[in-house]
C-alpha cells in the first residue's frame, strides 16, 4: 500500500477532565473513501477538530506527506488543502449558491475595479456551475439563496464548497444525518465522486450499512483511541459494532 | 337556508381559479424570460413592495391634496428633510446587515456637531467670516469624532463581545453626555457663513438642495458597495452565518469593526451636514434620529436578523415617514397619524420578513 497522505499520532486532547482523545492515530491514504466509526463520545469529532484545524491538539502530531505540520486555524489547513463539511453545514443561507462557494474566496473583477473591491459574480457564477455539475448537484436556481433549497441541495452546496477547494483530503462530519433516502444517496454519489477525483475523502457516520456501501477502509475509535481497522470489502456489520463495543482487543494495546 | 353556502363558495372559488388560471400561466411563462425573472425576483424582496407602496402613498396624497403635495416646493423641502437621515440610515444598514445595530448614531451625530462647531469656535472667536481653512478643519472634526465613535463601537461589539444592543446603547449615553457637557447644552449659533451657505445652495439648476446630492451620493456609493463588492458581500455573509464566515477565512472582528466605524464616520458627515442645514448644533433635535434610521432601515426590508438588506430599500424606508408626515400636514391632519403610521408599516416590514423565514424553514 502506498505512503498514507495524512497521518495523525498519538495525538492527545483533554477538555478539562474530559479525556476526549488520549493517544489516538488515524491514516488516510490517497484516492481512498476512509470511514471513520465509533460510539458516541469515541472522539471521532474532536480528532477530525484537531485535523482540521478548528481545535489545537495537546499532544501529539499531524504529518501530511511525510512532513510533520501545524495546523493551528482552519485557514491553515485549507492553505495545505484540506476542507471540511461541518454538521451543521456552515453556509450563509442567505446567499445564493456560488456566493456560498466562493465565500472567503472572491473573485474579484480585473483591472482597476477589482483593485477597488468589485467582485466578478459573473466568472463566479460560471464557476459554480462547473463545480456544482461535476458533483451532478442540480441547481434550478443558482441565484436563489441557498435557504430556499430542500436540505439534500443545501448539504450539496456544501459538499461541492469543500470539494471546490480541497486538493488532498475532506472531512465530511455526518454528510447525510438530517437527509431523505434519494438525498442521501446523492450525497454520497458525491462522494465517491471526490474519490474519483483524486481526493482523499473521510467520513464520519454512524450509519453502518452506508458505511460498508461507499467506504474503501474503515477506522474504530473507542474511548479516544484507534481499536481496530478494517477494509471496506468484507467487512460486517458483527465486526463494525464489536469493535466500537470493546468486543475485541484494542489495536496496539498489551 | 346555510346549506348551499359551502357549494356557492366552492363555485366562487373555482370561478376565481379558472379566472386566474390563465393569468397565473401568463406570470408564469412571463417570470421565465429574462426581463421577467428580474421582475419575479425583485418582488419577492421587501424593497418592491416598499416602492409600491410609496408611489400609491404619494398618488393618493396627490389626489386628496392637488397642487400642494406634488409641488417643486413640496418635494424640495421633503427630500431637504430627509438628507440627513438617509446619511445615517445607509450606515445602520450595513450595522444591521451584520446582523448587529447601532442606537448611538443620534447622539454621534449630535456629537460630532458640538465638536466641529466648538473647534470652528476655538478659543471663542468668531468664526463668521472664516474661510475654507476653518471650515475643512471643521469637517475633518465632524468625520473624525464620528469615526472614533464608530470604532469604539466596533471593538466593543467584536472584541469585548458585548451585543451590538447595548454597547451602542452604552455609547449614546456616553456621546450624548459628552454633547451636552462640551457644550454646556447652550446650542452654538456662530458658524461661519460658508456653512451656512453650503447648507443653503442648490445645485443642478438651482433646484437640488446640495445637501440632498450629498446624501444621495452617500447611497448611491452605499448601494453599490453592498451590492457589488466584497466588502458588502462580507457584510452579508456576516449577518447571515458569523460562525460561516469565520470558518470562510472572513476576518469577522476586523470587518465588524469596519463597519460600525463607517456607521459612526457616516453620522460624523450628517452631523456636519445638520450644522449646514440648520447652522446651529440643535442639541435637542436627535432624541429620535437612531429609531428614525432603524425604521427607515426595517421598512426597507432589511432583516432584522441580518443576512439580508438594501440601501435602495432604506433609501425608500426613510422617504416613507416624510411623505406621511407631509400629506398628512398638508390635508390638515395633525401630523403625529405619520408615527401611528410608521409603525403599523414597520410591523408589517417585520411580519413579512418573519413570514418568509418561517416559510423557508418548513422546507
Amino acid at each position: 500500500m502506498a505512503d498514507p497522505l495524512l497521518q495523525a499520532r498519538g495525538i492527545v486532547k483533554n477538555y478539562g477532565h474530559v479525556e476526549a482523545l488520549r493517544g489516538c492515530d488515524f491514516d488516510v491514504y490517497p484516492n481512498e473513501i476512509v470511514a471513520l466509526i465509533g460510539d458516541n463520545g469515541a472522539g471521532k469529532s474532536t480528532l477530525i477538530k484537531i485535523l482540521a484545524g478548528t481545535e489545537q491538539a495537546d499532544e501529539g502530531e499531524i504529518v501530511l506527506e511525510g512532513h510533520r505540520i501545524h495546523v493551528g486555524s482552519p485557514f491553515e489547513a485549507m492553505r495545505l488543502g484540506i476542507e471540511t463539511v461541518y454538521q451543521d453545514l456552515a453556509l450563509a443561507p442567505d446567499l445564493d449558491g456560488s456566493a456560498n462557494l466562493y465565500l472567503g474566496r472572491e473573485v474579484m473583477m480585473a483591472g482597476l475595479l477589482g483593485k477597488l473591491g468589485f467582485l466578478d459574480n459573473k466568472t463566479m457564477r460560471a464557476g459554480a456551475r462547473k463545480a456544482f455539475g461535476e458533483l451532478g448537484v442540480d441547481l434550478q436556481n443558482a441565484q436563489s439563496a441557498v435557504a430556499n433549497l430542500s436540505g439534500g441541495q443545501r448539504q450539496s452546496v456544501a459538499v461541492a464548497r469543500s470539494v471546490a477547494w480541497a486538493s488532498k483530503v475532506v472531512f465530511l462530519d455526518e454528510p447525510t444525518a438530517a437527509l431523505g433516502v434519494v438525498q442521501t444517496a446523492r450525497v454520497l454519489e458525491t462522494v465517491k465522486r471526490i474519490r474519483d477525483r483524486g481526493v482523499a475523502a473521510v467520513l464520519i457516520s454512524h450509519n453502518m450499512r452506508q458505511v460498508l456501501e461507499i467506504a474503501d477502509r474503515i477506522e474504530v475509535l473507542r474511548l479516544g483511541r484507534r481499536v481496530a481497522r478494517f477494509e471496506g470489502k468484507g467487512a460486517t456489520i458483527e465486526q463494525l459494532v464489536s469493535a466500537m463495543t470493546g468486543g475485541i482487543a484494542e489495536e496496539g494495546a498489551a | 337556508m346555510t346549506a348551499p353556502q359551502p357549494s356557492r363558495a366552492k363555485f366562487i372559488r373555482s370561478a376565481i381559479q379558472t379566472g386566474l388560471k390563465p393569468l397565473a400561466e401568463r406570470w408564469g411563462s412571463f417570470s421565465r424570460t429574462r426581463f421577467g425573472s428580474v421582475i419575479a425576483r425583485a418582488f419577492s424582496t421587501n424593497a418592491a413592495w416598499i416602492f409600491l407602496l410609496l408611489i400609491v402613498l404619494m398618488f393618493i396624497f396627490n389626489f386628496l391634496a392637488p397642487g400642494k403635495f406634488l409641488t417643486e416646493f413640496n418635494v424640495r423641502s421633503m427630500a431637504e428633510n430627509v438628507a440627513v437621515l438617509l446619511v445615517i440610515a445607509v450606515g445602520e444598514t450595513f450595522v444591521m446587515a451584520t446582523g448587529g445595530i447601532d442606537l448611538s448614531v443620534g447622539y454621534v451625530l449630535l456629537f460630532s456637531g458640538v465638536t466641529s462647531a466648538q473647534t470652528m469656535n476655538w478659543g471663542g472667536r468668531d468664526p463668521t467670516n472664516s474661510g475654507w481653512d476653518v471650515v475643512l478643519l471643521g469637517f475633518v472634526v465632524a468625520i473624525g469624532s464620528g469615526l472614533a465613535w464608530g470604532v469604539l463601537n466596533g471593538l466593543i461589539v467584536a472584541k469585548a463581545k458585548v451585543p451590538a444592543l447595548i454597547a451602542t446603547l452604552g455609547t449614546l449615553g456616553m456621546s450624548w453626555g459628552l454633547a451636552e457637557i462640551l457644550s454646556n447644552g447652550q446650542d452654538l449659533r456662530y458658524l461661519p457663513t460658508i456653512i451656512a451657505d453650503m447648507g443653503a445652495s442648490r445645485v443642478i439648476f438651482d433646484k437640488v438642495p446640495l445637501v440632498v446630492v450629498v446624501a444621495v451620493t452617500v447611497a448611491a456609493m452605499g448601494a453599490v458597495i453592498l451590492s457589488l463588492t466584497k466588502f458588502g458581500r462580507y457584510t452579508v455573509a456576516i449577518g447571515s452565518n458569523q460562525e460561516a464566515a469565520r470558518r470562510a477565512g472572513i476576518n469577522v472582528d476586523r470587518h465588524l469593526i469596519l463597519v460600525y466605524a463607517m456607521s459612526g464616520t457616516l453620522a460624523g458627515l450628517a452631523g456636519f451636514m445638520s450644522l449646514a442645514i440648520f447652522t446651529t448644533t440643535t442639541i435637542s433635535g436627535h432624541a429620535n434620529d437612531n429609531l428614525q434610521a432603524i425604521a427607515a432601515v426595517v421598512i426597507g426590508g432589511t432583516s432584522l436578523m441580518g443576512g439580508v438588506a438594501t440601501v435602495a430599500g432604506t433609501t425608500i424606508g426613510v422617504c416613507i415617514p416624510m411623505v406621511l408626515f407631509s400629506g398628512f400636514t398638508i390635508l390638515g391632519y395633525q401630523s403625529f397619524w405619520r408615527d401611528v403610521a410608521v409603525g403599523a408599516v414597520l410591523i408589517l416590514a417585520v411580519y413579512t420578513d418573519q413570514l418568509r423565514r418561517r416559510r423557508r424553514e418548513r422546507r
